[in-house]
């Protein structure tokens, strides 16, 4: 196993190599000039090729990659092209309102989606299984900004229960945490509730068509533990494989989420520097969501292996 | 390095003096995020905003468009009209605790006219400018200028705000990374989080003048402890958090939740910047159709002020006609040579278009679909130039994919343009000089690069004069010229007026958005 988790590790180098590549030309070919977004609109031809030169623009392609990645092998990302500040801080300040929206999210939804997913597999083609499926048909239709405006509306402006907006970070106390983070982790755990609740019905249902549930009932067994230890623990390997989907696309996924909450995060973040043409917090930001891809499907991986011995690697 | 630690430790006392239990704060949903911090690095208003927040200026404009003194107590020139001389007021400081000497005046207004239109045309005049005396320069003219106070108050990009030599000494095209200035705010550096959040604190060793504050001129009083810009992007969310008291104020709301805001009872609108924006079509000259014209007319005559006004803008009480160039209820408002903006005639643009010797072929017109405050203006163009008779191609694309084309002389079918729409503060109009739509030397101005010696040399007249009559009527030759050539057609005015809470009281009404003056009951 631990060949296998180094062998994983190592492959993180030519998937950076080839995503550094990649991201490097593509910004690159894709049009828009970062001198003429700082320049601003009121700004000569004269005064944006300054600019350019000044961010070493001018220079040819390959001299720029080589500066970039011969900084990035050293750890260093390189500088904001606007804010005069290093990527890495810049995506250090980002990381934990991220994170703390994603772990959140991917909490809520398994407490509420694995325990619906299992009713209504339990419940199968009962009005129970349906109503689940009609809510997750639902939350799977509804747009994640209109159901952030809807809650803001009545829990914020009508109930002011909670902040409309904003991000405390969790130094600034728990409760303050946390407040700021409900309704934004309900409003992005609703699709991934009625994601997680289809799957574990599936796998469920599924599971629960076995012999071996249908020996674990024969042998009197009570009905909580055959469908908890038989059927949900045997049905664990695809559900898990979703959550962790779930997560890799949440830590990308959270820009419309990040607006509507004004969260200053790294899906934030990084459609301000697409949107700016900030190269290096783009290629930073890019390069740390493909070790973020790599390091949570690896750990998906691993935890086949305690879910089904049968798995060995 | 002794001398820095100690003017850094001073600072550090200066804000650590405050008193942060019963610290009055307010908070700003800004116009957009602030990503550059060095206002003679970008035209863009938001840092142009932080500008005058931390730095202070030799002069201002008043509400009526006076020039005042505000870092300057008193000032002379020769006789001969060459020689001015400038004494600062006694008591100016920097943040960092330094006096504000002459020399540091030199350096910031020598980066200043490096980038600035206005600034390089002064300097195209100055022969020499010397300290004098601790507080005081001196800058000798080649020759009789009319322009020196207007150029020094300038109140929008780029505004020659006044820095310590050591900062202002840096290339004018290199970031400056030093962020100290002499104005009524001090920067917090430490409390920024770019992209969230720019936290400013009262400058408690300003001396503010004792005039009322108006327009950039007066007294900067502060009257809060800090100001933070919330950097709140969706415009919804704007409105919900001042809705709930969450932010103070809204610097720019969006048209679309302007009448929502106005019914909140708890909600003032304001505006303090009664020019509001002018919104302009420009052409490019370099390439056909554009460079006839007797095209560029044709698609003047085709342009309707209220049908773009209408669509863009929707909230009547927003928006006005404004056929002149400056922007109306400015001294070089005229109507004088605008017929082809006030009377738009359609079967007078498909005749001129006719007679040009168009052929057809398809005219690029960019529309910026991310920038709301202009996306419609182009499909309106687009609409209203097809009845003319014009082929077009309207090109949908992100607003810095506009910045980054526009800037490109190549031809339309090999990644240039012929049109673009856009909107500036009206108070960058105000003068011939300084407008960069109506530059006209060639390859050096504005996007569109027309090239007419007759209205550059114009424009050098009105730089040159002092007589207010003269100045009247050269800016109405200059506006003649500029329509007769197509340099541009302003497309009417905007106003974006600053949505509040009610308890915020005191606005300062100008040119720009500032932030002195507020307080919070």
């Amino acid at each position: 196993m631990i060949r296998f988790v180094a062998t994983r590790l190592f492959a993180i180098v030519p998937v950076l190599l080839v995503v550094a590549v990649a991201v490097f030309l593509m910004l690159r070919l894709t049009p828009g000039d970062p001198a003429a977004v700082i320049a601003g609109d009121s700004a000569t031809s004269e005064q944006i090729e300054q600019i350019r030169a000044g961010l070493g623009l001018d220079k040819p392609i390959t001299t720029q990659f080589v500066i970039w990645f011969s900084g990035v092998l050293r750890g260093d990302l390189g500088e904001s092209f606007f804010f005069k500040r290093t990527v890495a801080s810049l995506i250090a300040q980002r990381v934990e309102p991220t994170l703390a929206l994603a772990l959140c999210t991917i909490v809520l939804a398994i407490v509420v989606a694995v325990p619906l997913g299992v009713l209504a597999a339990w419940r199968h083609g009962g009005w129970l299984d349906r109503a689940l499926m009609g809510f997750s048909t639902l939350g799977f239709s509804i747009p994640v900004f209109v159901l952030g405006y809807l809650l803001i509306w009545l829990v914020s402006i009508k109930l002011q229960w909670l902040p409309v907006q904003g991000y405390r970070r969790l130094e600034e106390g728990l409760w303050p945490f946390f407040k700021h983070l409900i309704l934004p982790s309900i409003t992005l755990s609703v699709i991934y509730i009625a994601l997680i609740a289809r799957v574990t019905r599936a796998s469920v249902a599924e599971a629960l068509t076995e012999d071996y549930v249908r020996t674990a009932r024969a042998k009197g067994l009570p009905e909580l533990a055959v469908v908890i230890r038989h059927a949900l623990a045997n049905a664990a390997v695809p559900i898990v494989t979703v959550i962790g989907i779930g997560l890799a696309l949440l830590i990308g996924g959270v820009v419309v989420t990040e607006s509507v909450y004004s969260i200053p995060g790294l899906g934030r973040l990084t459609v301000d520097a697409v949107l700016a043409r900030d190269f290096p917090t783009i290629q930073g930001v890019i390069l740390l969501f493909s070790v973020a891809y790599v390091l949570i499907n690896l750990l998906v991986d691993l935890s086949y292996l305690v879910l089904d011995p049968r798995i060995r690697y | 390095m002794m001398l820095h630690l100690g003017a850094w430790l001073l600072l550090a006392t200066l804000v650590a003096s405050h008193p942060h239990a019963s610290a009055q704060v307010i908070r700003m949903a800004p116009q957009s995020n602030l990503t550059v911090l060095d206002p003679g690095w970008t035209t863009a208003y938001i840092t142009r905003n932080h500008g005058y927040m931390i730095y202070d200026t030799l002069f201002g404009m008043d509400g009526k468009g006076k020039i005042q003194p505000q870092m300057v107590d008193r000032w002379s020139m020769s006789k001969d009209k060459r020689v001015w001389s400038f004494t600062l007021r006694d008591g100016l400081a920097f943040h960092d605790g330094k006096p504000v000497t002459g020399e540091d005046v030199i350096a910031s207004l020598s980066r200043w006219s490096k980038r600035d239109a206005m600034g390089e045309r002064l300097y195209s005049f100055v022969d020499k400018v010397e300290a004098d005396g601790a507080k005081g320069f001196r800058m000798t003219l080649r020759e009789p200028y009319g322009l020196v106070l207007e150029s020094l108050g300038k109140p929008s990009s780029y505004v020659p705000f006044i820095m310590p030599k050591r900062v202002a000494d840096t290339p004018a095209d290199k970031q400056i990374s030093e962020y100290v200035g002499s104005g009524p705010f001090v920067f917090a550096k430490d409390e920024w989080k770019p992209g969230e959040k720019v936290v400013y604190l009262k400058n408690t060793r300003y001396r503010p003048r004792s005039e009322p504050a108006s327009g950039t001129a007066g007294g900067k009083v502060v009257k809060v402890d800090k100001v933070e810009w919330l950097i709140i992007k969706d415009a919804q969310t704007q409105a919900n958090a001042l809705a709930a008291g969450e932010i103070d104020m809204i610097e720019t709301p969006a048209f679309e939740i302007y009448e929502s805001l106005k019914k909140n009872p708890q909600v003032q609108i304001v505006n303090t910047v009664p020019l509001g924006y002018q919104a302009m079509i420009r052409f490019n000259h370099l390439h056909p159709p554009f460079d006839n014209a007797k095209v560029r007319q044709a698609a003047m005559a085709a342009l309707n002020q209220p049908a773009f006004l209408r669509t863009q803008v929707g909230v009547s009480e927003l928006y006005r006609t404004c056929f002149s160039i400056y922007p109306c209820k400015t001294p070089y408002e005229s109507g004088k040579g605008m017929d082809f903006i006030a009377k738009p005639d359609m079967k007078r643009a498909q005749q001129l278009l006719k007679e040009s010797g168009y052929d057809g072929t398809p005219i690029v017109i960019m529309q910026p679909s991310d920038l709301l405050v202009i996306a419609k203006l182009p499909v309106v163009g687009a609409q209203l130039l097809r009845h003319a008779g014009f082929k077009v191609d309207l090109q949908a694309m992100d607003w810095q994919t506009l910045l980054a084309r526009r800037a490109k002389k190549d031809p339309p079918l090999k990644g240039g343009w012929n049109v673009f729409f856009t909107v500036w503060a009206s108070v960058d109009a105000m003068l011939p000089v300084g407008m960069n739509a109506v530059n006209a030397n060639c390859d050096k101005a504005w996007f569109g690069w027309p090239c007419d010696p007759t209205l550059e040399n114009l424009l050098a007249s009105f730089a040159r004069t002092e007589d207010d009559k003269e100045r009247r009527s050269l800016a109405e030759q200059v506006q003649v010229r500029a329509m007769e050539i197509g340099t541009h057609a302003p497309l009417g005015e905007y106003l974006i007026p600053v949505a509040a809470r009610k308890n915020l009281k005191g606005f300062v009404t100008g040119y720009v958005s500032v932030m002195w003056n507020l307080t919070k009951q």
